[in-house]
Parts: C-alpha cells; structure tokens; sequence
C-alpha cells in the first residue's frame, strides 16, 4: 500500500441506504512534510521527470486510489 | 510582455471519443480552482507582494496558462468530432446551444466563470495561504477528474497536472518561509 | 497550409525538448526560492545549452516555435501556418 494515503472509519448508522463503505481514504502527499525543499536532492532523468510531473523523486506522488478490498478485506 | 510557445507543456494524448469527459475537464478551465483563475490570481498579486517572491509568482502564473492550454486541448480534441446528437447525449446540449464547438470558461455544471473566485488582500501571508489552498484544491480536482476518467492516455496527461500542483504548493510554502525571515537574514539550510 | 499527418521525426523531436524544458520549468521555480543554490544554477545552464541545440534542430526542421521576432524565420513566413499544438 502506498505510504501516502490514510484512512478513517467513518460513523455507520443501521438505517444508511446505501451498501457502506466503512474504510474511507484521503491522500497526503510528500509536499506536506518538506517546509523547506534542502538543496541536493535526487533528481530523475529528464524523460522521467516529464512523465513524472517533477524533477525530484521526494516531491513525486503517485494518484492511485486503493480498491475498497484492499482497505477493507 | 508573454511570448507563445508553439507546443504544448506536456503531450495531451486523448484515445477515446468520449465527449462527456470534456464536460468534466472544463472544470479546470473555468472553474474555481482551474487553471484560468489561478493565472489571474498570481499574475494579479504579483504587484503588490514584497520583491523576493515577485519571480515566483511570475512564473508559477505564467506556467498556468501553459497547463490551461493543455486542458483546452483536451476538450477541443474530445468534441471536435462529434456530432449535436453525440454531444447531447454527452449532456452538452445546453453548451451547444449558446457555444456550438466553441470553448467557453464555465465550471463542470456550467457557471460561467467569475472573477469573485480568486481575491487579493494585499497582505502577502494572506495572499501566499490563498495560493497554497488554490494549489491543494485544483489538486483533489485533478483527483477527481482522474477517478471519472477511464481513457489512460488522457490520465496520464491530468496525472501530470495534478503533479504540478504539489509542486507549486511547495514553493508557495517555501515562499512563506522566505517572507517570515527577518530583512537580511539568509535562509539557512 | 498543411494538412498532411505530422511526422514520426516531429513527435520525436518535440519529446524531446519537452522534456529539457520542463526540467528547466522545475529548475526555475526551485531557484526562484533557492537563488543561492549554486549547484541547481549549474544544472540551468547545462539543460540551457541543451534547449538551444534541441531548438535549432526542431526549428530548421519543423519551422519557428517562437512569436515576435524570438525564433530565426526562412524565407517564406510559416509561423502562421497549422499544426497549432491543440491540433497535433
């Protein structure tokens, strides 16, 4: 499971309507924990950081929802 | 002064003719937090931040209208083709109405673009934590437009957009900083 | 105006500089706030003088990228001429 994300267990009433979801998620990305980028970090290639949508792997965050089995087995 | 650049920030690839999408996209061309608002709020504020984070806002602004293009892209490419039909049954019937192919700067439920979207308190602490939530907020759009999207040539583009927004965040924060040190002191790492 | 299909050569080359100029997009506003950071001003000039043999290449083959006088034009004006980038 990808570092980024948490999750919660939201209030669950017996009269919801609808099948619950009783795992939710939210992502934190890594920008979050760096008030201040320090000179020297690593750095991808130029093509990677193209496709990346940055030039530093540490500020790189992946968008890729977990499934509800995975969360919630 | 802008000069154009003849090509895009990113390649937009879009692999499906599937118009509704675009009336999703155009959400981050004339919404709140798209892309047009953000230009406008950075390239407005720059005048009256303090000269140390007057660069920063520049071109952060300037690449705005770098990723506003690659949206606009997507939309022309999506709606292009299609037929009034297609595109009523997209749910653009309305759009076609009063825009026919025409791009227009409304939100996803078609709110004409406002200019009350962004604001400018000439307070730079104020200003930056605006910009930051901007950033945050066209980030989580990025996120939903990834999540109603299935064509992986076209996430693959909003991934990259949605990535740009965590690294404007950044410096924006990094902006905070700058102007929270005391005249003269150098930022120390 | 042309209207033939672009060719490989042009998605190639355009690839390629995309992906030198967005290095220095991202090096920009990092020195934005790092104007100190001698190493990264490095970097800029070195992905500086890449662009520019990039640029020449793509322009000699594919016509002016640059507006208002910034892009060396033939004798023939073909900056108004399509593909527009939406459109390729």
């Amino acid at each position: 499971m990808d570092k980024q994300w948490r999750f919660y267990r939201p209030y669950r009433s017996p009269f919801d309507p609808c099948v619950p979801k009783r795992v939710k998620a939210y992502i934190v990305p890594p920008n979050q924990f760096m008030p201040f980028q320090p000179p020297g970090l690593r750095t991808f290639s130029p093509h990677e950081a193209l496709r990346r949508g940055t030039l530093w792997p540490d500020l790189y965050s992946r968008y890729n929802p977990p499934h509800r089995e995975e969360i919630d087995p | 002064m802008w000069i154009y650049e003849k090509k895009l920030q990113y390649p937009v690839k879009v692999s499906k003719c599937d118009p509704r999408l675009a009336k999703y996209l155009i959400e981050q061309y004339g919404g709140a937090d798209g892309e047009l608002a953000a230009a406008l709020r950075y390239l407005n504020q720059r005048y009256t931040i303090p000269d140390k984070v007057i660069g920063l806002l520049t071109d952060i602004g300037t690449e705005e209208f770098a990723h506003l293009e690659m949206i606009a892209t997507m939309v022309y490419k999506l709606t292009k083709d299609a037929t009034p039909e297609q595109l009523r049954e997209a749910g653009l019937g309305e759009h076609y109405a009063d825009h026919s192919y025409a791009l227009y700067y409304h939100n996803a439920a078609g709110h004409p673009f406002t200019i009350t979207y962004i604001q400018a308190k000439g307070d730079p602490i104020a200003d930056l934590y605006e910009d930051i939530a901007a950033e945050e907020k066209a980030r989580a759009t990025y996120q939903w437009l990834i999540d109603l999207t299935d064509d992986v040539d076209l996430q693959d583009s909003l991934r990259f957009l949605r990535e740009r927004e965590v690294i404007h965040s950044q410096r924006f924060r990094e902006a905070v900083e700058i102007l929270k040190d005391h005249e003269g002191e150098k930022k120390v790492f | 105006m042309t209207h033939h299909p672009m060719p490989k050569e042009y998605y190639r080359l355009l690839y390629e500089l995309q992906a030198v100029d967005f290095v220095l997009v991202e090096l920009t506003l990092y020195l934005d706030t790092h104007p100190d950071d001698t190493q990264a001003l490095h970097e800029f000039h070195q992905y500086q003088r890449r662009k520019q043999g990039l640029t020449q290449q793509f322009e000699q083959a594919f016509g002016p990228l640059h507006e208002f006088g910034n892009s060396p034009v033939g004798a023939r004006w073909t900056w108004a001429e399509s593909p527009w980038p939406w459109q390729v």
